[in-house]
């Protein structure tokens, strides 16, 4: 019974829905912001990819509050999970190759993470997809290894600078120039890698505390699986 | 025009998952999919054909041929945000497991406290 | 052309996978494999960023969170 009524509200749903999006014509060229922001990013801005000159630039106010809701997220989750025993045992090592293996591609990892980040308005990438990475490389060591632990003290001291990092930098726009966020910083020749005013700051200063979040989050979870 | 149908097939097949299925871990799953599916719809709309990248790697360049930007940025806040929905999720589901010691939404329901 | 469609098709293969699977932890692989292709997908449609940013998030991090609260509680439906 229940199953039936579900079937028969989403073929509506999904039939009314496929013939609204079947009168949009797919790769069709149209007019709209999109072609002022391709048009006026080099100029403008000094940054060479327009996704991150939208993000960071245009619409960096939404940046502010994605970031926040990272943040409330990754503090939900702890606050949720709160142990006051707090056991902190983890499970047994992996077997040789895999630590052998996680021991040489950590470093590699990271700097992957960070070329991805301090590159963000030259090549594709930028603070999410560096912070990410770098948190993937921190799971595969706590994976392999049993002892393998990550200060508390420090992740919180970097999460703390690099939201604040991101907000003095908004603040130094409105004192110095115009509004909120505004470039105050000389635009330079676009292509290099000092260039494009402010981006390289937000998004160094993203990148690190993205990865300080997910790393604490995964932190978080892995803490209280007991051994057996 | 596959790729409307993709979304929209993924957009139901997830939300199927979260009105028939009884298990709390299996609707998580559900709107994980959904999420899946909208950013692909999102990102479907801003295609042109024979377009490339909007980046201007070499010098000589012309935005004439280059695909809509507004979209991908705005895609690119929601799938980090669709992760940190279900961190949060599941992060309840635990605390409902250490309570209940069921996953099963019919028998929560009817206990009470 | 011909290779938009095959991999169309595995996408809603692996969606309907992972909701009909009594073990949970074949259904959180069906996941991940949407994440995957979903990722090529990005490119075909010339969004390098987009793609970048799923490929990180949705292969690693969400299939690990998946399995953690997998294995604090149980594995096996009903």
């Amino acid at each position: 019974m229940r199953k039936a009524t579900a079937i028969i509200i989403l073929a509506l749903v999904g039939y009314y829905f496929l013939s609204v999006f079947l009168t949009v014509p797919f790769g069709e060229k149209r007019n709209n912001v999109g072609q002022y922001y391709l048009h006026n990013t080099v100029r403008e801005t000094g940054a060479v990819n327009s996704v991150t000159a939208i993000v960071v630039s245009y619409r960096g106010f939404d940046t502010l509050g994605e970031v926040t809701v990272l943040f409330i997220a990754s503090l939900g989750l702890g606050a949720i999970l709160f142990d006051k025993k707090g056991k902190k045992r983890r499970l047994q090592h992996a077997s040789l190759i895999v630590r052998v293996g996680a021991h040489m591609l950590y470093p590699l990892i990271v700097l992957l993470g960070a070329y991805v980040f301090v590159h963000g308005h030259l090549t594709p990438g930028g603070g999410f997809q560096g912070g990410a990475i770098i948190a993937t490389g921190v799971l595969l060591m706590f994976i392999s290894y049993r002892s393998f632990e990550t200060s508390h003290k420090a992740l919180t001291y970097i999460e703390s600078i690099a939201g604040m990092t991101f907000v003095l930098t908004g603040l130094s726009g409105l004192i110095w120039g115009n509004s909120f966020l505004q470039n105050v910083l000389p635009l330079g020749e676009p292509g290099r890698l000092i260039s494009a005013g402010i981006i390289p700051i937000i998004y160094i200063a993203i990148g690190f505390k993205v990865g300080a979040e997910l790393t604490g989050l995964l932190d978080n979870m892995l803490k209280t699986i007991k051994s057996d | 025009m596959i790729y409307y149908i993709t979304a929209i097939l993924l957009i139901l097949i997830g939300m199927y998952a979260v009105l028939t299925k009884k298990n709390i871990i299996k609707i998580v799953i559900g709107l994980s999919i959904v999420d899946s599916g909208v950013n692909l719809l999102l990102i479907s709309i801003g295609y042109i054909k024979n377009g490339t990248a909007p980046i201007f790697s070499v010098k000589g360049l012309t935005p004439d041929k280059m695909v809509d930007p507004v979209p991908q940025a705005l895609v690119l806040t929601a799938i980090v945000i669709g992760l940190g929905v279900t961190a949060v999720a599941l992060s309840l589901v635990i605390r409902l497991y250490d309570h209940h010691k069921t996953l099963n939404i019919d028998k929560i329901r009817k206990l009470k406290w | 052309m011909i290779m938009i469609y095959v991999l169309a098709a595995i996408i809603i293969i692996a969606a309907i996978f992972s909701i009909t699977q009594k073990d949970l932890i074949l259904a959180v692989v069906g996941t991940s494999a949407i994440s995957v292709i979903l990722s090529i997908f990005y490119y075909l449609l010339q969004a390098p960023d987009v793609a970048l940013t799923e490929a990180a998030i949705g292969i690693a991090l969400s299939t690990i969170i998946f399995v953690i609260a997998i294995k604090k509680t149980e594995r096996y439906e009903e």
